[in-house]
């Protein structure tokens, strides 16, 4: 029984790893460009399968580092593009962009990778079990949640201490004024929406070692992203990340003792905190309405 | 009939409304007739009307009320869901169908409504994307229901009695369509009359406005609240109406993909016309009817076709012909 738990709290940790690097991504586009990223799922599988694609010529660690940067620059050339001209007008356009983005994106990869799964090869060390009582806990998924721990205090550092970061930060609050400052408010947010898509490419070469690659894998997170976002509370990246790692927990404990509830389990989540806080749990007055 | 020709039109800015509708209803009354000659088929027809009158309800939200639910294909799906399981365990009546469709759609709006009409502009469409895949897990799971991933089977709508008539809306086609019809024509008179009333005049003003509208007095949760749930009655009756032409409901029609589709009917449309949306779901029907029949790779053209409206056809097709505030 506990080596049922924790296995499933260590799933549960990793879940709500990816639900947190994924919902990061989207909260920073949404607080700063009050834009949600339907395409934020095929984002991730993008990243997954640029490193596919690299790894035979850079190996696994080359790719682990530049696929997240090449998906970080698609999402940049994306927002240039195509989000940047519907920023001034009623918020249902950009939902309907980057919903038609998300269709064409997953038909691209089905059509370029095909439909099927495909294998991601990753060092052998890494898919080593670390010890033989505890064979279900590979490398691979300590290295996991240190790389997301990593990319987490990462994106904090970045947030707090870096110009760019404390710009976003002030955007988020009160863009007219930071535009007033002087600062290029049309770079910033293209930009930040760079850096949401990094976090969503580096999900996907994560996730794409762990579970392989096909093209509905960022599918599935979307929604409990979504979840994190709004359990956390809209506003507060802090929130975002307890939010995913709640929902991620909770869910992977459920499933040890009712597992066709572990699914259900996130959206009763959700449920009780609009009751009792409908601000989420970090979120600030007046930030959802 | 006459009733939906009572349209909002003169307040959002068509010039002609009786003209409009005049065309619409031609069109709709003589589809049997002049379809098969262009090559479609009464099916085809009838999806539009069901698309149609889906995307016309959620509208009310959208157009007329200024409130973006990108959730409406759990309702949609519910109707379904509804009218499919009293059909397979309770009663071979295709009204008891339609009617249970209606209530447990209906209901599951006004119960998560009350969640969500705090919420504005982007998060409104966050949390009705999340309630609606509520529905949609639930379906899915519970596999000794519904059927789960292969959806709810083995059930198939029943002839109508009116009184010593009977109407054999299960093998003609031409029948069910006329009947289909007449089931549209009185739920969009009632949106009609709605939208013309004092309730409905109040909806366009929190739109337009919802702070003067706020200090007038008007209570504009409960008015949203209330918009919702009407919107989701009528949304599920068009899920309703879809399970009796397939019938078949499966999870699909609950999920967010579709909720996304019916969203971008009305815009393509015109989100600001009575009518916009049914020229939406209609071109939208057709569109995606041909192109799937051409390529597999269906899905990148209908992911082209909301990039295409999003950013060179906004007003949509029936916004064209209308003066006044394209955002």
């Amino acid at each position: 029984m506990l080596q049922l738990v924790l296995f499933n709290v260590t799933n549960g940790l990793i879940i709500g790893a990816f639900y947190v690097l994924m919902a990061l991504g989207l909260s920073l586009i949404l607080n700063l460009s009050n834009v949600i990223n339907f395409a934020h799922g095929n984002f991730l599988a993008l990243g997954g399968y640029i490193a596919f694609v690299l790894t035979p010529f850079i190996g696994f660690w080359g790719a682990l580092l530049v696929s997240p940067i090449l998906t970080a620059v698609f999402g940049f050339l994306i927002e240039r593009v195509l989000i940047r001209r519907v920023y001034a007008r009623d918020p249902v356009y950009s939902l309907l962009l980057t919903f038609g983005l998300a269709f064409i994106m997953q038909d691209a990869c089905r059509y370029i990778w095909g439909p099927n799964g495909l294998p991601m090869t990753i060092p052998d060390g890494l898919a080593a079990p670390i010890s033989p009582d505890l064979f279900f806990i590979t490398w691979y998924r300590i290295f996991m949640v240190a790389i997301v721990i990593g990319a987490v205090a990462g994106l904090f550092a970045f947030l707090r201490y870096t110009r760019v970061g404390i710009r976003i930060r002030a955007g988020t609050l009160d863009l007219d004024t930071v535009a007033a400052l002087g600062v290029n408010v049309g770079m910033l947010r293209s930009f930040n929406f760079a850096v949401g898509s990094l976090l969503a490419g580096l999900a996907g070469v994560l996730a794409a070692g762990q579970i392989g690659l096909n093209p509905n894998m960022g599918d599935d997170l979307l929604m409990p992203s979504f979840i994190a976002i709004i359990v956390g509370g809209v506003g507060s990246l802090t929130g975002t990340l307890l939010g995913g790692l709640l929902i991620g927990v909770a869910g992977a404990l459920t499933t040890v003792f009712w597992p066709a509830a572990s699914e259900a389990v996130i959206y009763v989540i959700m449920l009780l905190v609009l009751i009792v806080r409908p601000r989420g749990l970090l979120g600030e007055e007046g930030m959802m309405t | 009939m006459t009733a939906a020709t009572v349209s909002p039109n003169t307040q959002t800015g068509t010039a002609r409304p009786w003209l409009t509708a005049a065309i619409v209803w031609a069109l709709l009354l003589t589809v049997p007739f002049w379809l098969p000659m262009l090559g479609g088929y009464t099916a085809l027809a009838a999806r539009v009307l069901v698309f149609g009158l889906a995307a016309m309800s959620f509208n009310l939200l959208l157009g007329f009320t200024g409130v973006m639910s990108f959730g409406h294909a759990a309702y949609f799906g519910l109707g379904a869901y509804g009218a499919g399981l009293t059909l397979k365990y309770i009663a071979a009546s295709t009204p008891l169908a339609i009617l249970a469709g209606i209530l447990l759609g209906g209901l599951a709006g006004t119960l998560f409504g009350l969640f969500i009409v705090r919420r504005r502009g982007v998060y409104f469409a966050m949390v009705t994307v999340a309630f609606g895949q509520i529905a949609f897990y639930v379906a899915y799971s519970w596999d000794s229901l519904t059927g789960g991933y292969d959806g709810l089977r083995g059930f198939s709508r029943a002839p109508l009695h009116l009184g010593p008539l009977t109407l054999d809306i299960v093998n003609n086609d031409k029948i069910f369509y006329y009947f289909l019809l007449a089931v549209f024509a009185i739920a969009t008179g009632l949106q009609g009359l709605l939208l013309a009333s004092p309730f409905g005049r109040t909806l366009l003003a929190i739109r337009e406005n919802e702070r003067r509208a706020r200090f007038l007095g008007i209570p504009v949760e409960r008015h949203i609240w209330m918009s919702f749930s009407i919107s989701c009655c009528f949304t599920a009756l068009a899920g309703a109406l879809y399970a009796l032409l397939n019938n078949f409901a499966d999870p699909m029609g609950l999920h967010y993909s579709l909720s996304g589709e019916i969203v971008i009917m009305a815009v393509m449309g015109g989100m600001r016309a009575f009518w916009g949306p049914l020229a939406g779901a209609a071109l939208f029907v057709i569109l995606q009817d041909t192109i799937s029949s051409m390529t597999v790779n269906w899905m990148s053209f209908v992911g082209l076709i909301f990039v295409l409206v999003v950013l060179f056809f906004p007003r949509g097709m029936l916004g064209i012909f209308q003066k006044g505030t394209g955002k």
